[in-house]
Formats: structure tokens, C-alpha cells, sequence
């Protein structure tokens, strides 16, 4: 039964991390982007539970519970606290409008599954088609980063990006080895405290959380 | 083994220790002390590598070898000078009320911690580790640049965090195909990204997973390395974090990314069996070094601050470096090596002469200082001996480097040779043409309670000069080693 549905249902909740990619681009409000952030991640435990359930290899897992914990639980709350506290509802108008960027982001799906396609041919993975796809959420969040001028949704696409490498571990690889996972999710964490203080120390002395205050220094 | 040991674990003791009392007024010395541990340890180690060979301890978990262990020599030694000298420049900047009692805890905490995750990265066998460490480095770094809390140190902190945290994120990729492409050959598990497992079995990795790996894992590293076009943070991040950060980052932090490069670069050109022309990760380093050392040159020109100034020959030397490895062989992989060494001692001394000029003046802007020379005759020459240094001029060793990498040019690729000497030049006229202004002449400067640290500026010149001068036997022999290594 799982050995027959398994892998279609992990090709299945690849489309749902790429899909919710996409919601992320297009989405404004920040209570909203901060929930499709967790449930990003949790499909993401998902899907690697699944691949360790159908692969045996046990660290999965383990693997599952740090995204779980960090990513589903962790960083949503910290980001809610964070918005709480700042105040901040919505972002601004976005630097490219909407529309626009979904069509910039279709291309680069194009360009993801593209540049993946030799890669995943040499897969033996159960789930090869996923590394297109994690990678394609890479770029989405990466154009998430450059349209956004807000801080917190910068901060968003940041993790978010990181998701998406995760997937592509779990995808191509079956996950990275324990000690590297664990080395890359307290940078993870570590890295959202600091950007969260900094968050504080930007919004004091710019009175704003708009980045493009942030555009002193560059060459006259 | 002990030497290991002590030299990963006196650094983190060191960021525990000052974590606790590092806004005490002896913090400094402490802070040294945890260096002086450290590069006492690193000596030791680098005896041992000498007398014994390569070493791996730890079911392989660290390696070192002639090649990583000159950088952790160079390494801990820098660590250590500039402890050194950030004794009486953070004072002197704790006196102008510049840092509070919590900054200056943070500052030495980090500090050491910066200098645990760089050995970290550099002893490291396992690429995912080293990755790890070098994102460990940048968040370290962002906190040290942002001390200040001014508006401009917030916005090159952020800027700094988020390209090189994007950065590196690409090199995270790029270490997951390589761990894809040496499972299907080493079986999954750590092994698998153990750098000496895929050192001996590289002609076997599968050519077109490692090349696209590669790609990733330039822009990546890249990014830290500070090659041209991505690098916007590192002017930004010199500029406006406290000067000990300046000469660290420069003098350190851009070797240790160069040195992930690299051996990221001998096991992707190992697996693409190409016997004609210059194979495809050298060729891209070849590529973005003479765009670095181009762009970084012509912006030279134009710097009104004093930092970013020196941050921008930061690339362009980065570049050549990079350039001299892409060249590859033994001479130019030789000359490479010897470039970091000379760099990063050069301008780590330079930063160190121009914090305590910036701290006489009171400005970072260079049409304001003036006459260095009449206040403080030992800050004078110090940079302007630092600065002829680093231009390359005899009998510095930056010149012997230098000389090397553009004959190798001329010997290898012609096209090369006249653009860098073309780029070299602009930055000549670039630099010399600020900075002699700014040591003779009448003066701006004036008088402070602190007197300044200036055995590290003069120490660090000394032994540039020596190298410039004679190397010795077994450094020469060391340095061939090492080379061959990287092919």
C-alpha cells in the first residue's frame, strides 16, 4: 500500500511546496505569509517522514522532528511574537507588481526543472522529480527576497529558501547526514534570533522596517 | 590530537569566558591570552604537520594537511595580533562612548568566536561541517559589524546578512549535489562527504552533477570571497564595522572562503577528465578573479573613505589570487598561496596603522586626514610602508607574489598578462595618490590618551619584508607541498 502510493504521494506534496511557493510570492499580508512559511514546513516534515517511512533509513526521522520543531513551531512563533511586537500588518506595495512577478517566477520554474533534468535522470531516488522542484522553490523564495522591501518578508524568504534546500536533500539524497542537518539548523535558528534584534535595532533608528532606507552606502 | 583539541577549544572557552565578563576593563588581556592559547596551539600543530605528514583524528573528522595547515598558522596569528591591537582601540573607542559595557562583551565574545568557526572551517574533512562553520563565521561577523548600532553600521550589517546568508545558501546546494553525486559512488552515510573520501575517489564522481555543484558552490563561496559581481556587502562591512573586524575580515575571513573554493575546485576539476584546455572550475575562477581585479581597480579611484578604500584592494587582490589558482600548476598555485600568506599579513597591518589614524583624526573620510606624519611618525610610516607593500613594490613580498602570478600570466595566457598589469597599474595610481597626502603635509590630527598598538603594524611588515627578502628552505618546501596539493 505505502510502497505503491508512496512515492506519487511525495511527488504530490512536492507540487504542494511548489504551489505554496507561489502563495508566498503573491501574498501581502504578513499573518498570512508567516502561516504558509509553517505550513511550508510542515510539508516539508511530511514528506521527509515519508521518504523515511518508504526508504527505512531511519534518521529521517530524526531529520522530520528537528523541521518539525524548528520550522513548523519555532520560527512561525518567533515571527508572530515579532510582528506582534513591531506592530507591522501589512507590506508595502511590492517593487514589481504581482502579476508580474508570478510571471517571472513561472520562467524560472522553467529554468529550475531545466537545470535539474540531468541531474534528476541520474537519480535513483524513489522521488526524482523532486530536486526540480526544490530548487525552483529556491528561486521563488529568492525573488520573494528581491521584491519584497520590507524586512520581515526578506527574513521569510530567507527561511523559506532554506526549506526548500532541505527538500532537495530529502529528495535527491534522502537527507543529509545527521551531524550536518543539525550543524544546519541551529545556524538556522541562530541566524532568525539575530535578524529578529536586529529587526528591533533597524525599526529604532530608521523608524521603519522599509529596506529602502536602508540604500546610504553605495558608491557616489 | 592535544593540539588539535587545544587549538578548537581554547577559542571557545575564550567566547564562553568573555561572553561572561567581557565588559570587565581587563577583557582585553583575557581576549589575548585565549589568541596567544591559540596560536601557541597552532604552532605546535604546524610542527607536528612538518615533522609528520598529514594527520587525521577524529574517525576523520578533521584532516589537516600542508595545505590547510599554513592557513591555520596564519590564521590564529593574525587572531592573535589583532587581539593585540584591538587592546587600545576598543578602549579608546569605549572611552569616545562609542560601545557600551554590553558591546564591548559582545565584541570580545565574538571575536574569539569568529576565530573558533574560521579553524573550524579550516580543519574541518566534512564539507557539510565546513559549511556550517562558514555560516557560522558570517553570523558572527554580522553582529562584530553592527557594534556600532549607527544607521550605517545597521544597514551594512543587514546587507552583509542577507547577500552573504542568500550566498551562501547557493553553496549549501551546491554541497548537497556533491554529497548526491559521491553517494551513488562511496554508499550514503558521512563518509560521503568526507573530503578525503572524495579526494581519492574524484575521477570516478559523475562530471556533470559536479560541474553544476561547482557553479553553485562559486557563487556561494564566492560571494565571501568577495569576487566581482558579488561583491556589494564587503565595502559596506569594512567600512563600518570596528577596525580589528576590518582587518580580520580582510586579512581572514576572505582567505578561509577562498580556501573552501579551493578544495571544492581539486575535487570538481578530479572528476571532469578533461586533457585539453583548462578545465572547467579553473577556468571559472579564472574568469571571475580578472573581472574582480578589473572592477575592484577602477573603483579604486573613486573612494572618499579610507576603509572602503582598502576594502576594494581586498578584492582585487582577492582576485588575483583567484585568478593564480585558476591558472593552476605548481608555480602558479605556488605563487597563489604565498599572495594569501603576504595579503593577509599586509593588510591586516594596514588596518591596524589606519584604525589608530582614523582615531587621531576622528574621521574615516580621507580628504580630512592629513599629515599622519607630524603627529605620529610610527602611524605614518606604518602606512605608508603597508600601503607600498601591498602596491607590490620590492622588496616587500607582495612583490615576489605578484611577480610570480603575471609571469605565470605571460607564460600561460598572454591575454591575461597585459590586463592585469594594466589593473595593477590603476590601482597604483589609485592608492599611492590618496595615501601620500594623508601621511605628509600638514596635520589634522591630534593627540590621545592611549598610545597605540603598534607592534602588530610593524611586525606583520617585518616578516612581509623577510619573505619579500630570502624564504627560507623549509617554508619554500612547505609552500611546494601545499601547491601540489591544489594541482
Amino acid at each position: 500500500m505505502l510502497a505503491h502510493y508512496g512515492p506519487q504521494l511525495v511527488n504530490l506534496f512536492a507540487a504542494v511546496l511548489l504551489l505554496l511557493s507561489f502563495a508566498m510570492l503573491s501574498q501581502r499580508r504578513m499573518l498570512s505569509l508567516i502561516n504558509l512559511f509553517a505550513a511550508q514546513g510542515f510539508v516539508l516534515f511530511l514528506t521527509t517522514s515519508l521518504v523515511g517511512a518508504l526508504t527505512g533509513q531511519h534518521h529521517l526521522y530524526w531529520s522530520a522532528l528537528v523541521t518539525l520543531v524548528l520550522k513548523v513551531i519555532v520560527l512561525p512563533w518567533i515571527l508572530h511574537r515579532l510582528i506582534r511586537k513591531l506592530n507591522v500588518k501589512w507590506d508595502v506595495e511590492t517593487l514589481i507588481n504581482i502579476p508580474t512577478t508570478m510571471l517571472v517566477g513561472i520562467v524560472l520554474v522553467v529554468l529550475a526543472f531545466n537545470l535539474a533534468l540531468p541531474i534528476s535522470q541520474l537519480s535513483g531516488t524513489v522521488i526524482r522529480s523532486t530536486l526540480g522542484i526544490a530548487l525552483a522553490s529556491v528561486l521563488l523564495s529568492f525573488l520573494m527576497m528581491i521584491t519584497r522591501s520590507k524586512a520581515i518578508p526578506q527574513v521569510i524568504g530567507f527561511l523559506s529558501m532554506e526549506n526548500g534546500l532541505f527538500f532537495a536533500a530529502t529528495g535527491a539524497v534522502y537527507g543529509m547526514p545527521m551531524v550536518v542537518e543539525l550543524g544546519v539548523a541551529l545556524d538556522v535558528l541562530v541566524g532568525a534570533l539575530i535578524l529578529g534584534v536586529f529587526l528591533f535595532q533597524i525599526r529604532e533608528r530608521f523608524d521603519s522596517l522599509d529596506t529602502r532606507h536602508l540604500e546610504r552606502l553605495k558608491e557616489r | 590530537m592535544l593540539e588539535m583539541l587545544v587549538l578548537l577549544v581554547s577559542p571557545l572557552a575564550g567566547a564562553l569566558v568573555l561572553a561572561l565578563c567581557g565588559h570587565r576593563n581587563r577583557a582585553a588581556e583575557v581576549n589575548v591570552f585565549f589568541s596567544a592559547i591559540t596560536f601557541l596551539a597552532a604552532a605546535a600543530l604546524t610542527a607536528r604537520i612538518v615533522a609528520d605528514g598529514p594527520l587525521r583524528v577524529l574517525h576523520e573528522q578533521f584532516f589537516v594537511d600542508s595545505l590547510n595547515v599554513f592557513l591555520v598558522a596564519l590564521t590564529a596569528f593574525v587572531g592573535m595580533t589583532t587581539a593585540l591591537f584591538s587592546r587600545p582601540y576598543m578602549r579608546i573607542e569605549r572611552d569616545h562612548g562609542r560601545v557600551t559595557p554590553v558591546g564591548l562583551r559582545l565584541y570580545h565574545s565574538m571575536f574569539q568566536m569568529f576565530s573558533f568557526t574560521m579553524l573550524l572551517v579550516l580543519t574541518t574533512n566534512n564539507l557539510g561541517i565546513m559549511w556550517v562553520a562558514m555560516e557560522a563565521a558570517t553570523l558572527t561577523t554580522v553582529v562584530l559589524v553592527a557594534l556600532y548600532r549607527t544607521t550605517a553600521s545597521l544597514e551594512a550589517a543587514w546587507k552583509y546578512f542577507i547577500l552573504c546568508g542568500v550566498g551562501i545558501a547557493q553553496a549549501l546546494f551546491g554541497t548537497i549535489l556533491v554529497y548526491f553525486a559521491a553517494e551513488r559512488v562511496l554508499g550514503p552515510g558521512v563518509g560521503s562527504l568526507l573530503w578525503t573520501n572524495l579526494d581519492a575517489v574524484k575521477n570516478s564522481l559523475e562530471p556533470t552533477v559536479m560541474s553544476i555543484a561547482f557553479v553553485f558552490l562559486l557563487v556561494g563561496y564566492g560571494t565571501k570571497v568577495g569576487l566581482v559581481p558579488l561583491h556589494n556587502w564587503l565595502p559596506d562591512a569594512h567600512a563600518e564595522g570596528p577596525t580589528p573586524v576590518s582587518a580580520v575580515l580582510s586579512g581572514l575571513l576572505l582567505n578561509v572562503a577562498l580556501y573552501a573554493l579551493i578544495r571544492c575546485k581539486v575535487i570538481t576539476d578530479g572528476s571532469l577528465h578533461e586533457t585539453v584546455g583548462v578545465p572547467f572550475a579553473s577556468s571559472l575562477m579564472m574568469g571571475f578573479g580578472l573581472l574582480s581585479v578589473v572592477v575592484a581597480a577602477f573603483y579604486l579611484s573613486r573612494q572618499r573613505d579610507i576603509k572602503r578604500m582598502f576594502a576594494y584592494s581586498s578584492i582585487e587582490h582577492m582576485g588575483l589570487i583567484a585568478f593564480a589558482f585558476g591558472m593552476g600548476g605548481p608555480v602558479a598555485s605556488f605563487a597563489g598561496l604565498l599572495h594569501m600568506t603576504m595579503h593577509s599579513l599586509t593588510k591586516s597591518a594596514i588596518f591596524f596603522a589606519v584604525g589608530h589614524a582614523t582615531q587621531k583624526t576622528g574621521t574615516q573620510l580621507m580628504e580630512n586626514i592629513r599629515g599622519l606624519m607630524k603627529v605620529n611618525p610610527t602611524v605614518g610610516w606604518g602606512l605608508m610602508l603597508g600601503t607600498v607593500a601591498i602596491l607590490g613594490m620590492p622588496p616587500f613580498g607582495v612583490f615576489a607574489s605578484e611577480f610570480l602570478i603575471l609571469t605565470q600570466a605571460i607564460a600561460l595566457h598572454p591575454w591575461a598578462a597585459p590586463i592585469l598589469l594594466g589593473a595593477l597599474g590603476i590601482a597604483f595610481a589609485a592608492i599611492f595618490g590618496k595615501v601620500q597626502p594623508m601621511v605628509f603635509g600638514e596635520t589634522t590630527a591630534k593627540r590621545l590618551p592611549h598610545s597605540p598598538a603598534l607592534l602588530p603594524v610593524f611586525a606583520h611588515l617585518g616578516i612581509v619584508l623577510l619573505l619579500g627578502l630570502y624564504m627560507p628552505h623549509y617554508l619554500a618546501v612547505w609552500y611546494r607541498q601545499a601547491a601540489l596539493l591544489i594541482g
